[in-house]
């Protein structure tokens, strides 16, 4: 059994705001959910099936009564910021097996000029073996970029690539946190947070959110604005509980061949790529460990012009994590929304990808010592 | 800039100590590295836990290992969370000599004098109540 084709994405939105200090984190959801509804032209009581991370009161039963839903089914499935690519997985999945026809997955976060405390609490398995040596995602993901370095020569301005290729593509967006174009220079001269990783090799902290509507494929026909095929999903988790796990590769080497698989498609195929970009070298590991460039040449292949529109894939067109938006350190909601767009034929003119037919939107959740990895494969309508 | 001075006066925060786990902060406290190995197919654990994920056993032996690995890779985080929000120091990857890859701080050194693949060996960092946190040094 496989998911292809049995549900469509109807509904898309990103909150366009970047700093929402006056919100409470319910409300964002409110207006992410009514947002996508509207997008899908589907009323908030057609909803049946309600998706979310759960992070927010009671697991995902508290946000239900303040929508005021009724679903026949729920998931709180929680995997950092690849979550969301999770969720449009499990929905189409659940519309396939008659669960549920019409599910809202929705996300609100509210983190700026908020002190992050330690990355795990004390009672996690991580706390005392990790936290207490002061671990936090800049660093655990620096160790990887430095170990990339040190296997394949990777350098600082082939990372900063990665950056500007971003903030090319945010200049047109009006949203974006930041729009001003930057140089391989400004990025390897920013302050260093985590060597080798510079201030501009993060991605930026936002409130805000996003919300996507998945629906049966009946349904799907019977609205008005272009939809989106859901032909591909598949995770994959990383981790070291069996044994010695490599800093350099990312679970993109699992779930990217089940998803294209399941779409019955070949990478040469996609048109356009989200790529989680917490970080640039995360982009970097995630495009060799897809096969975009060989394993160790992702370093290269970004400096070489890959990523712009007329490159060999065009990625977060939107400015991404890196510059547009990264809300409550989760990107993949996010990253759906501008697959989605592109498919629509809906970016930002500038920005748009020429007949872009097919997709990918790819989140890694968690860091490098643990992530899940969870590949979307979309196609247009007519695909 | 020197990082010794900052590194050198690195937190040391308090772990929290389980009994699955307890062996291992006995051992620190005496100044020994432990680490459980699975009694049904040998593999060493890390993170320390009563469970051996690479074949399913619940059976573990809690072994006395040498201390000694080398440098898998490394970062100044210039900025922590949480203990370490005020200070720099040194987050890194060591390899154990017994096939364990830890995460960990390298101390008493500067980020110019480090390469991956250089040897270091454990010390401990006393953490009030008895305990100690193991860190890492370069080997001379």
């Amino acid at each position: 059994m496989s998911i292809r084709g049995k549900a469509h994405i109807v509904g898309a939105y990103e909150h366009p705001a970047r700093d929402l200090p006056n919100h409470s984190v319910q409300q964002i959801h409110a207006e992410c959910a009514m947002g996508a509804l509207a997008d899908a032209g589907l009323s908030i009581r057609d909803v049946d099936g309600f998706f979310s991370t759960g992070q927010l009161g009671f697991g995902g039963v508290s946000l239900t009564e303040y929508l005021g839903l009724n679903p026949s089914y729920i998931d709180a499935t929680f995997v950092g910021g690849s979550s969301y690519l999770a969720h449009v997985g499990h929905a189409a999945a659940a519309i396939a097996a008659g669960k549920c026809r019409v599910a809202l997955i929705t996300q609100g976060a509210k983190v700026r000029g908020m002190v992050r405390g330690a990355k795990h609490t004390v009672d996690t398995p991580e706390f005392s073996f990790e936290t207490v040596y002061g671990e936090t995602n800049a660093g655990i993901y620096a160790l990887a970029a430095r170990r990339h370095m040190h296997e394949f020569g990777t350098t600082a301005e082939q990372l900063a690539a990665v950056k500007v290729a971003a903030s090319e593509y945010a200049q047109y967006n009006p949203n974006a946190l930041l729009r001003k174009r930057v140089t391989v220079e400004d990025v390897v001269n920013s302050p260093m947070i985590a060597d080798p990783l510079h201030r501009l090799d993060c991605c930026v902290v936002t409130d805000g959110g996003g919300a996507i509507v998945v629906v049966a494929p009946e349904i799907a026909r019977s609205l008005k604005r272009p939809s989106v095929s859901v032909l591909g999903h598949a995770e994959a988790i990383k981790h070291s509980g069996r044994g010695l796990n490599d800093f350099t590769s990312t679970g993109a080497t699992q779930s990217a061949p089940r998803a294209l698989a399941e779409a019955g498609i070949s990478l040469s195929d996609i048109d356009y790529a989200s790529i989680y970009d917490s970080f640039t070298i995360t982009v970097i590991m995630t495009l060799e460990d897809f096969g975009f460039c060989k394993k160790g040449q992702g370093g290269s292949f970004v400096a070489d012009g890959a990523l712009g529109l007329d490159g060999v894939i065009p990625i977060n067109t939107d400015g991404g994590g890196l510059c547009n938006n990264h809300p409550g350190y989760q990107g993949g909601l996010v990253k759906i929304v501008e697959a989605v767009r592109q498919l629509r034929g809906e970016a930002t003119p500038q920005t748009q990808v020429r007949d872009c037919k097919l997709a990918v939107a790819h989140g890694t959740g968690g860091g490098m010592s643990r992530q899940a990895s969870v590949t979307l494969v979309l196609g247009r309508g007519d695909a | 800039m020197d990082k010794n001075d900052e590194t050198r006066k690195l937190p040391v925060p308090a772990p929290f100590i389980s009994p699955e786990t307890a062996p291992f902060w006995s051992a620190a406290k005496e100044r020994r590295l432990v680490l459980p190995f699975c009694t049904s197919c040998n593999h060493p654990i890390w993170y320390p836990k009563r469970f051996c994920g690479a074949c399913g056993s619940l059976d573990v032996e809690w072994r006395q290992v040498s201390g000694a690995g080398e440098i898998y890779s490394f970062s100044l985080v210039h900025r922590g969370e949480g203990d370490y929000r005020e200070c720099s120091f040194i987050l890194a990857l060591v390899d154990l000599d017994e096939g364990a890859r830890v995460l960990t701080n390298i101390v008493d050194a500067d980020t110019a004098d480090l390469k991956i693949g250089q040897r270091v060996r454990v010390i401990f960092h006393d953490a009030g109540d008895g305990a100690a946190l193991p860190r890492f040094t370069l080997a001379q």
